[in-house]
């Protein structure tokens, strides 16, 4: 219809439009403007006060009356002991989650995409999702009944077959595979529910060729299932991959239940700058990790996102 | 081919049998524990069917339910406070964004996805939340923070965008104004992306504990999952604080059944979660699902 216009007056109503706000437009910014605020005050004000990091920050000073040392917490970091071990275990656990996690995950929907029956298909998913409505105390409680070290239920077993019973939350050695299998029992559900979506998305015609043409179960495996999930596949690793230097907090603290003994395993970034913060009090050292943790986080991110743009940029996360 | 067939249905069948024995496996542990006498399980450890039946661990928390009720009254409010407020806010700011041609939105949208980015950490959250705010010790502290998730406003967002454009059209010719057009036409038809939104924000608020532990000192405004979480080292926060204060009542801490009641504090925290969600399951799953369309 603005096409029919003629031009000079098309051109006024938008000088127009320009110059004053709309009752309208008051009224939609108006919405905003309380979310706005709210945002400001819970995300932006904490990033100023980032400046903490760079200071030896007292509580009876505030953050402007502690005297400044630059980069000296950030210098303190990265030059101790912790550091290495903090790297090599939050990178190592979180690889370690990410592909068990994912296999597990896509595993669980192709098998579950085989399954003809509806009712138990529907069934079996709502029983394996169940877990992802817990949290972790809960969980670090069912945890905590299989691995008491004296009522514990694998250790029953483990003295049933004549074995030694393990002091588990005193053996760091296991927990990486503790940790691993309470994750993937927790999340497998929900996170297979992405690839079904994605699995019952196929083309069935595709499914009843390959049947004509007499193609195997593991030929259609490679050639439609796989080539299918490929895509989706690629951006939550890659989204992942981004995330590797946080973890789930709730699950390290919780399920390892902030054993001491266990910390050479487990200790991960954000368990170490919540100690550094709650039991060391030293809150300019705190801030400082998790402002090295941000900026390799922010990098990870826009690296990750312009892989995957490059890849296909249809999905690329923004 | 047809036998096959049903070979690998058969087998299908049974193998996620079993795999959904071992995810309920843990959960059924805990109410085999927890109703189990506290003798038996001293000398023959946890097991998932007790040598005799006892519910004295139940009778105990029935006995002194001041703590568990208290927390679950603080619970409950700030897990419907905070989605109510969540909602509305989410929504609030979602709609101005769906908006074609709106001055200053990218500007808006870059405000939100900058802190999906970047964020203060943790220490000086804590700084801002108990130094400038003084949230510490109040029930806000719960609510407040993170009331609004940019990846949650993305998606209402990207629902509103896909409504249709005349409805709002021709309410405005019929002179309703932007407020009247959000709240009586654009918010009712919204109903299945704002129960999503509502479902996750609840199940994340209820499970709630980290905030316990940062903000809190009194013990009458923690959380139901922090409790479960002290009551691990500590029973006696069971106990109730009438029956605290004499001296044989102390005497008789030692007299609680601790294992067993821990096991079924984990059953009353648990319980209600698992027989309500998973009948909202398609919601969270729809939240997935919407989630993975871009902003």
């Amino acid at each position: 219809m603005t096409n029919n216009l003629p031009l000079e007056k098309k051109r006024i109503s938008i000088i127009t439009k320009r110059k004053k706000l709309t009752g309208d437009e008051l009224q939609l910014y108006s919405l905003c403007a309380i979310p706005m605020l709210l945002v400001f005050v819970f995300n932006y004000l904490p990033m100023g006060g980032i400046i903490i990091a760079f200071k030896n920050y007292k509580f009876d000073k505030g953050i402007f009356g502690s005297e400044w040392v630059g980069f000296r917490n950030m210098e303190f970091f990265l030059k101790s002991n912790e550091f290495a071990k903090l790297v090599r275990n939050t990178l190592g656990l979180n690889a370690l989650f990410i592909i068990v996690g994912i296999v597990a995950a896509m595993a669980v929907a192709i098998l579950l995409f085989r399954l003809k029956s509806r009712l138990s298909t529907k069934i079996f998913q709502t029983t394996l999702i169940t877990p992802n409505f817990l949290s972790w105390v809960i969980v670090s409680y069912m945890a905590y009944a299989l691995l008491n070290p004296s009522y514990g239920v694998l250790n029953s077993i483990l003295k049933f077959v004549g074995l030694q019973g393990i002091d588990w939350y005193n053996t760091p050695g296991a927990w990486p595979f503790i940790l691993t299998l309470a994750g993937v029992w927790k999340c497998v559900g929900m996170d297979s529910v992405i690839y079904y979506a994605a699995l019952m998305g196929i083309d069935s015609t595709l499914f009843e060729a390959a049947d004509i043409d007499g193609a195997s179960n593991w030929q259609k495996f490679c050639n439609i299932i796989i080539p299918s999930l490929t895509p989706l596949l690629s951006i939550l690793t890659i989204m992942k991959i981004g995330g590797i230097f946080y973890s789930d907090f709730g699950m390290f603290y919780q399920l390892t239940r902030d054993v001491g003994s266990l910390y050479n395993a487990t200790d991960v970034v954000d368990t170490y700058v919540f100690r550094t913060m709650r039991v060391i009090g030293n809150m300019g050292m705190g801030s400082a990790i998790g402002l090295l943790q941000s900026i390799v986080g922010i990098t990870l991110v826009l690296t990750t996102n312009w892989v995957s743009k490059k890849i296909d940029s249809e999905i690329g996360l923004f | 081919m047809k036998k096959n067939n049903r070979k690998t249905q058969v087998a299908l069948t049974i193998l996620f049998t079993v795999l959904c024995i071992l995810v309920v496996y843990p959960f059924l542990l805990l109410i085999g524990i927890s109703l189990s006498n506290e003798l038996d399980v001293a000398e023959y450890g946890y097991r998932l069917i007790p040598k005799n039946l006892d519910f004295s661990a139940y009778i105990y928390i029935f006995e002194n339910p001041r703590a568990v009720l208290n927390a679950y009254k603080v619970t409950s409010i700030f897990a419907v406070v905070g989605t109510f407020l969540s909602v509305l806010l989410i929504s609030m700011i979602a709609y101005p964004l769906s908006k074609k041609g709106l001055r200053g939105k990218n500007a808006i949208t870059f405000y939100l996805y900058f802190t999906m980015l970047f964020n203060g950490g943790m220490v000086s959250t804590y700084i801002v939340i108990t130094q400038f705010l003084h949230l510490g010790n109040s029930m806000w502290v719960y609510i407040l923070p993170g009331l609004i998730s940019p990846w949650f406003v993305f998606m209402v967002r990207t629902f509103f965008q896909g409504l249709p454009y005349e409805i709002s059209e021709s309410a405005k010719i019929d002179g309703a104004s932007e407020y009247k057009i959000f709240f009586f036409i654009i918010l009712p038809l919204s109903k299945p992306v704002l129960a999503t939104v509502a479902l996750m924000t609840f199940l994340a608020k209820w499970n709630l504990w980290y905030e316990s532990m940062l903000y809190i000192n009194n013990d009458d405004l923690i959380s139901l999952q922090y409790l479960l979480q002290r009551i691990m080292q500590n029973i006696q926060m069971l106990q109730d604080a009438s029956n605290n204060i004499n001296v044989s009542s102390l005497l008789s801490a030692s007299k609680i059944p601790a294992e067993t009641v821990r096991m079924a504090m984990a059953v009353v925290v648990a319980g209600p979660v698992i027989a309500i969600f998973p009948f909202f399951q398609k919601y969270f799953v729809k939240g997935l699902t919407v989630g993975s369309v871009k902003g």
